[in-house]
């Protein structure tokens, strides 16, 4: 076999490293990312990693997230201060008695660090793309929305039979006694988002931007832009569970410019 | 035995309901067993009116506690029943045969005790008749327990029925359905466990597989204790045939508890190498419910009986009464230990936050044990109710054979005879065995 243009590589001429750009050099290397689907929107790269790539939406969905707009959620767990603010406004937004939560802070404590040893880590339901909870329930009384790939609840339809509870990864399900049915985090939908704001409770009330509420369909919005770069590293909970959630962790970080500090809405 | 009036009587083995008061004793039984699941129901349905909320021990971290247990429990042991005694009149095995028509109707009670049960444990009933039909979800294994266990009872039925009547044919075919929705619909309730890729300890094939295996253990000591007490009840029912049925069932019995011993030891050693199932079993191995895995699940659920079993030689009915009964309240937790080792380990354990550094923890509430108790009360009232009323589950004794007619060894029934047949010929053409012709084969 034999190459019509050969390249006489002893003839080439070194161009040397200076002539490359550093922006050259990203967009090469996500390339060289997309190529392989590690822009699945938040592979697991942190230090705890594991030896298995994890992806938290399969290759498939790259070049095209299934919905639109496909809510997600962006945790920058370094900015969160446990002032529970998103917690307060969940509640009085959505209805949610003391005894139950649709979202909530946990608090890691790493006490060999250097320096801050606290850390906070929002918690709320992950809006599965392959969510189990919808599968496991028995009367379609959750599922997913057609449109924007929101988990959502139809009360009267809930038997109670708790399934859901068992099968969600993230325990993000509780049973609302007075609603008669199961409960969950439904992005605010039926109070915000279908009455035309653009953000849920708790990205609103969030006074750090530790929760970025954005659409992953649309390019140009910031919680796209925050999951499709490669100088921070993104991840998602229980990876390992395979139900490739759609909120996504990632520590602070303020260095670009398309990143808000801080969304906000009614302010 | 109690005079019958009519042919049909005669025919369905009944007793007449005078057969209850006969023995006071029994009858005291009987109703302090009804008035304790009375009672159990009376609390379950107070526990609806207050809201479960209020008087269950579930949690958001432990969402299904003894009661799904004790659900399981029960429809472990309809299914045993019904697969053990398909043995014999669905499949043919003559020694099984005199054990179907009380394990079946064993079958059918337990079947009602883990229905009442799950009345109790899902928040809206109601709910369920309706949208389980108008709206199902045919991925959800929880969909498909409903769907399967409610055919498995109509066959169930259907399968009694054709028992009472004594119709060979028409029972063993239902029977066969019987034994086909039992398998799947028990496996399917493994699945509901083992499909949940969010609980690493429940998650793969294990489940289902387990799940009929044990069930037939279950089954194998329900027919036994119940039948060892239906001696007890009445002791003109004991007969040679159903001895040997005994015998047969006792030895099968022994080889399940085997499996289901290999079975734990692989789920421990490979749960012990496995990061993710390792807090799960050290939590029974060594933890807090080491007591309850050890002396209950492994001591009265496999190990004792076992040896007593092996002892008895299938001969000694005390010995084997107190095997099958401890048994019974081993499997019991063996159940109450499934449901709760999935859920003990918090699902954001891994991620090493404050809240979830320890284990979940449960104990089962007033009203949750009171239902327990209630729904074995119910079998146990129910049991009882059908020994007397059904005359001990006997096939008739006839008195007077029929001409052309005679008492089937395998079932007990009457068969007849056609011309020229001997009584082999038309044992094996009314229970449709094939005819074994040795010369032929060797």
């Amino acid at each position: 076999m034999t190459f019509k243009h050969k390249i006489n590589l002893d003839n080439l001429k070194d161009e040397g490293q200076d002539s490359v750009t550093g922006f050259e050099r990203r967009e090469f290397l996500k390339l060289g990312l997309i190529i392989t689907g590690v822009f699945a929107g938040g592979k697991l790269l942190s230090v705890a990693s594991r030896v298995d790539e994890v992806f938290a939406s399969s290759r498939d969905f790259v070049e095209k997230y299934p919905y639109k707009p496909h809510y997600t959620m962006v945790v920058r767990q370094g900015l969160c201060i446990d002032c529970e603010q998103c917690v307060k406004a969940c509640k009085e937004t959505n209805d949610v008695p003391d005894y139950g939560y649709r979202t909530r802070i946990l608090q890691k404590v790493t006490s060999d660090a250097i320096g801050r040893k606290h850390e906070f880590i929002p918690i709320l339901c992950n809006h599965c793309n392959e969510a189990p909870c919808v599968r496991a329930c028995p009367t379609r009384a959750t599922y997913k929305n057609k449109e924007n790939g929101i988990v959502m609840m139809e009360y009267e339809k809930c038997i109670g039979c708790k399934m859901c509870m068992l099968a969600c990864p993230y325990e993000a399900r509780y049973f609302n006694t007075e609603k008669h049915a199961i409960d969950k985090c439904n992005f605010c939908y039926d109070t915000r988002l279908s009455k035309g704001m653009s953000l849920t409770a708790c990205a609103n009330a969030c006074p750090t931007g530790a929760r970025m509420f954005g659409d992953l369909s649309d390019p140009e919005n910031v919680a796209y832009k925050m999951i499709h770069q490669i100088e921070k590293q993104v991840w998602v909970l229980r990876p390992e569970a395979g139900a490739k959630p759609n909120v996504f962790y990632m520590k602070a970080t303020r260095s670009s410019p398309w990143e808000l500090r801080r969304q906000a809405e009614a302010r | 035995m109690m005079k019958i009036k009519g042919e049909r009587a005669e025919k369905w083995g009944f007793s007449g309901l005078g057969a209850l008061t006969k023995n006071k004793t029994h009858l005291n039984f009987m109703v302090i067993f009804s008035l304790i699941a009375l009672t159990g129901y009376v609390v379950g349905v107070h526990g609806t009116i207050t809201g479960y909320h209020h008087v269950y021990n579930v949690t958001r971290e432990i969402p299904w506690g003894l009661l799904i247990a004790a659900y399981i429990f029960c429809v472990v042991t309809s299914t045993g029943l019904c697969l053990v005694s398909s043995i014999g009149h669905v499949f043919g095995y003559e020694p099984y045969m005199p054990i179907a028509k009380r394990a079946v109707f064993l079958s059918i009670i337990f079947m009602l005790g883990g229905f009442t049960v799950i009345f109790f444990d899902i928040e809206n009933p109601h709910r369920m008749a309706i949208y389980n039909v108008i709206s199902p979800n045919i991925t959800s294994n929880m969909w498909w327990m409903g769907t399967l266990y409610g055919l498995y009872l109509l066959a169930l039925g259907v399968e009694y029925f054709f028992l009472l009547e004594q119709s060979h044919a028409l029972s063993r075919i239902s029977g066969l359905f019987g034994v086909l929705f039992g398998v799947a619909a028990h496996s399917n309730l493994g699945a509901v466990f083992g499909m949940l890729h969010g609980r690493e300890f429940w998650y793969g094939p294990y489940m289902p597989i387990y799940f009929i295996v044990s069930a037939m253990m279950s089954g194998g000591a329900a027919i036994i204790l119940f039948t060892c007490l239906g001696w007890k009840l009445d002791r003109h029912i004991l007969s040679r045939r159903m001895e040997r049925a005994i015998k047969a069932v006792c030895q099968l019995t022994i080889m399940l508890i085997a499996v289901i011993m290999f079975f734990t030891v692989w789920k421990i050693i490979s749960g012990i190498v496995a990061p993710e199932k390792y807090i799960a079993i050290m939590a029974f191995i060594s933890g807090p419910y080491a007591l309850v895995f050890w002396i209950f699940e492994i001591g009265m659920g496999m190990i004792i009986p076992f040896v007593l079993l092996i002892r008895s030689k299938g001969t000694d009915y005390n010995l084997m009464f107190i095997a099958s009964l401890m048994m019974l309240v081993g499997i019991f937790f063996m159940r109450y230990d499934l449901v709760l080792a999935g859920q003990i380990v918090p699902v954001y354990h891994g991620l090493g936050v404050e809240e979830y550094l320890h284990l979940n923890t449960y104990m089962p509430s007033f009203h949750e044990i009171a239902i327990t108790i209630g729904a074995l009360c119910f079998c146990s009232a129910a049991f009882i109710f059908g020994e007397k009323i059904l005359d001990g589950h006997q096939f008739q004794k006839h008195a007077i054979v029929p001409p052309g007619g005679f008492i089937c060894p395998g079932c007990g029934g009457i068969h007849y005879k056609k011309e020229g047949e001997t009584d082999e010929d038309a044992l094996k053409r009314h229970h449709r065995l094939r005819k074994v012709d040795r010369e032929d084969f060797l």
